[in-house]
């Protein structure tokens, strides 16, 4: 008897194909209000005209500084949150319409947060926190506690020793494992990790790396893997999607975008990463000062202040997100042929 | 794809669980959950069990009185009136109207227990309820709740007790209403700022993705992180109460005579303060050992509570 009942076939639940995007996320803005001491009304522009698609079956990584944008995608990927403006397609359906409402989509869609310890009700047992979303979407009491002992013991934590514990009995891996188990008592497609492994150490942050490959694997699942860690996205993710300042500054498959990047934000975040070969490590930091502030962000390309490309035309002109490779989309200037940067042409023939 | 999980297949490769994190140990210990260390800690206090042995003792007091009342406690004697502390059948002296005191003191404990702790319990229940849904919803909701009971605040709470007191009229029933008035808004207010910190928690979040009701949520998740320090804020009203209602019934407010309650007690015989001051003092210092007590258990309680989240 399976307790996970519909999970084996990631397929039973496909509308639109394979080759359609799993979700599909166009012009989507999030500006928060602030109020200054003048008593000027601003905004922070934390999410600031965001396109990507997600694709059935691969793990998208979204990397970026600090204050890029990337938990606030999150959060409005997840609704938990209401964006300004933008739309989402769930498999080919707008969420949050008729066709898909939120409470429809969100059994489909779920998220792992970063802090383990925040994440778990600290007055419940580790099961009763899987079992309870089961329940609150009609699975009857018994059956939903089978199912979190039957997470559990997927997850790698033996059921008849952790499913009374309480969150602050257990170690944080264990506890991460416990927020993956329940992300999964839904039966979502798709997954969204926001930090999930961050804060755990080397050693524990590995397994959990390979319990998520396995479990992809098992549950067709769909990732998307936010982090500030260069090297962990390059092991899980498919595609990555570099952020800059509430916009996508790159977009590409992993090897491309690691390996070979377009933009010169991407180039400086792979410079900024420490080396372990002592004849190789960085003298300068490539990426000077803080990003700027997103409530008054530069002019043209947000990037060109601290940019070593950086022309007068990108002050004044804003780069679209184009395509300079397969599957890779770049949004500045000197990668694109007739942008008017000087680097511009020679660069695109060289790419 | 892979085979189904399920518990019992589980079972079998259980060796293949992945060791690391989860770290060997000796056998299963059953977790005693929080409030199981909540109890742990309180029977190590000191203070707060003896602070409780007292209140169990007057309560059982209260429930036996009528039994265990060595004379009638409504039966007076115009030749045996204020008789003193150690009298030889009054033990504890006798009142204005020659009723034995120790009598009437541990029957007054039914009703100044039942006038202190009944309007603390029921403004609990409203307040909290209250609170928590402003806590939770926010917003205007929040606004227009907290700034109605805003209002409440603005007076001292003896005079609002009076006042609504005297608005609704004497007795037992009016005097708990008006009591219970006087609770809710500040038990409200500290259920609102409870709530208010735990609502932007993670695990909120993880529970509205999960597509539970608001107040499933509100039952289910945020009832049992803010029920502890808001059940610890009401015990320290206790004391509180009992002062207020004993206040009452001295102004005449509350329970009539002849019924023995010790606010009552103490006002009738401030006509004695003079000719025996010591039986004339004696419901007070019932009032004060029994509120100290309250205020004692509720100090434990809190630092039992003070666990790491």
């Amino acid at each position: 008897m399976s307790v996970i009942p519909s999970a084996p076939d990631p397929f039973a639940r496909d509308r639109g194909g394979p080759a359609q995007p799993l979700l599909s996320v166009s012009g989507l803005y999030k500006h928060f209000p602030v109020r200054k001491a003048g008593g000027k009304k601003q905004v922070v522009r934390a999410v600031d005209g965001v396109d990507f698609d997600v694709l059935k079956g691969e793990t998208l990584g979204i990397v970026g500084e600090s204050g890029c944008g990337k938990s606030t995608t999150a959060k409005l990927l997840m609704g938990l949150i209401e964006r300004d403006s933008g739309s989402l397609l769930y498999d080919g359906q707008a969420v949050g319409e008729r066709v898909m409402p939120w409470r429809s989509y969100r059994r489909q869609v779920q998220m792992v947060f970063q802090d383990s310890y925040a994440s778990l009700n600290p007055r419940m047992t580790v099961e009763q926190s899987i079992a309870f979303g089961p329940k609150v979407n009609g699975v009857s009491g018994r059956e939903a506690v089978e199912r979190a002992r039957a997470l559990l013991a997927r997850v790698g934590l033996e059921p008849k020793r952790f499913a009374g514990r309480y969150p602050h009995e257990i170690s944080g891996g264990q506890r991460q494992r416990v927020n993956i188990a329940r992300s999964l008592a839904l039966e979502p497609r798709l997954v969204l990790l926001d930090e999930a492994v961050s804060a755990l150490d080397k050693s524990v942050e590995a397994q959990v790396l390979n319990l998520l490959l396995d479990l992809k694997a098992e549950f067709g699942l769909t990732y998307i893997f936010i982090s500030h860690d260069l090297n962990v996205v390059r092991f899980i993710s498919d595609r990555v999607m570099v952020m800059y300042l509430g916009r996508v500054s790159e977009i590409g498959p992993s090897d491309t975008v690691l390996d070979a990047p377009a933009h010169p934000y991407t180039e400086a975040l792979l410079a900024s990463m420490p080396s372990l070969d002592p004849d190789n490590r960085t003298q300068a930091a490539l990426l000077q000062g803080d990003p700027p502030n997103p409530i008054d962000p530069p002019s043209g390309c947000r990037f060109h202040p601290r940019c070593t490309l950086a022309e007068p035309i990108c002050s004044e002109k804003e780069p679209p997100l184009d395509t300079v490779g397969p599957l890779h989309r770049v949004s500045c200037l000197a990668r694109q042929p007739g942008s008017g940067h000087s680097a511009a042409p020679a660069r695109a023939l060289a790419a | 794809m892979t085979a189904p999980i399920t518990a019992a297949s589980m079972a079998l490769d259980g060796g293949v669980l992945s060791a690391g994190d989860t770290a060997p140990e000796a056998a299963f210990v059953p977790s005693r959950g929080f409030w199981g260390h909540v109890g742990h800690r309180l029977v190590r206090d000191p203070v707060a069990m003896g602070a409780g042995a007292l209140i169990l003792l007057v309560v059982l007091i209260a429930i036996l009185a009528p039994w265990i009342t060595p004379m009638d406690p409504y039966k007076g004697s115009m030749l045996r009136r204020l008789k003193h502390v150690g009298d030889a059948t009054y033990w504890l002296g006798s009142d204005e109207l020659g009723r034995d005191m120790i009598s009437r003191l541990m029957l007054g404990a039914r009703l100044s227990l039942f006038i202190g702790v009944t309007p603390v319990l029921i403004a609990f229940v409203i307040g909290s309820a209250i609170g928590i849904l402003a806590g939770y919803v926010g917003g205007w909701l929040n606004t227009i709740l907290m700034r109605t009971i805003d209002v409440f605040f603005a007076f001292p709470s003896v005079l609002l007790a009076i006042a609504l007191s005297g608005a609704l009229g004497a007795g037992i029933f009016n005097s708990i209403v008006s009591l219970t008035c006087v609770f809710v808004p500040q038990i409200a207010r500290v259920a609102e700022s409870v709530t208010t910190g735990i609502r932007k928690r993670d695990y909120i979040d993880a529970a509205k993705l999960s597509g539970a009701s608001p107040l499933t949520i509100m039952r289910v998740q945020v009832l049992g992180n803010v029920v502890g320090p808001i059940f610890v804020y009401a015990t320290s009203l206790i004391s509180v109460s009992m002062i207020l209602a004993s206040g009452l019934s001295f102004l005449g407010l509350g329970v009539r005579p002849p019924e023995p309650e010790w606010g009552l007690m103490l006002n009738t015989l401030r006509t004695a303060i003079y000719a025996n001051p010591v039986v004339a003092a004696l419901p007070g210092v019932c009032i004060f050992i029994v509120s100290i007590a309250f205020n004692l258990f509720s100090d434990g309680l809190r630092a039992a509570m003070e666990i790491r989240q």
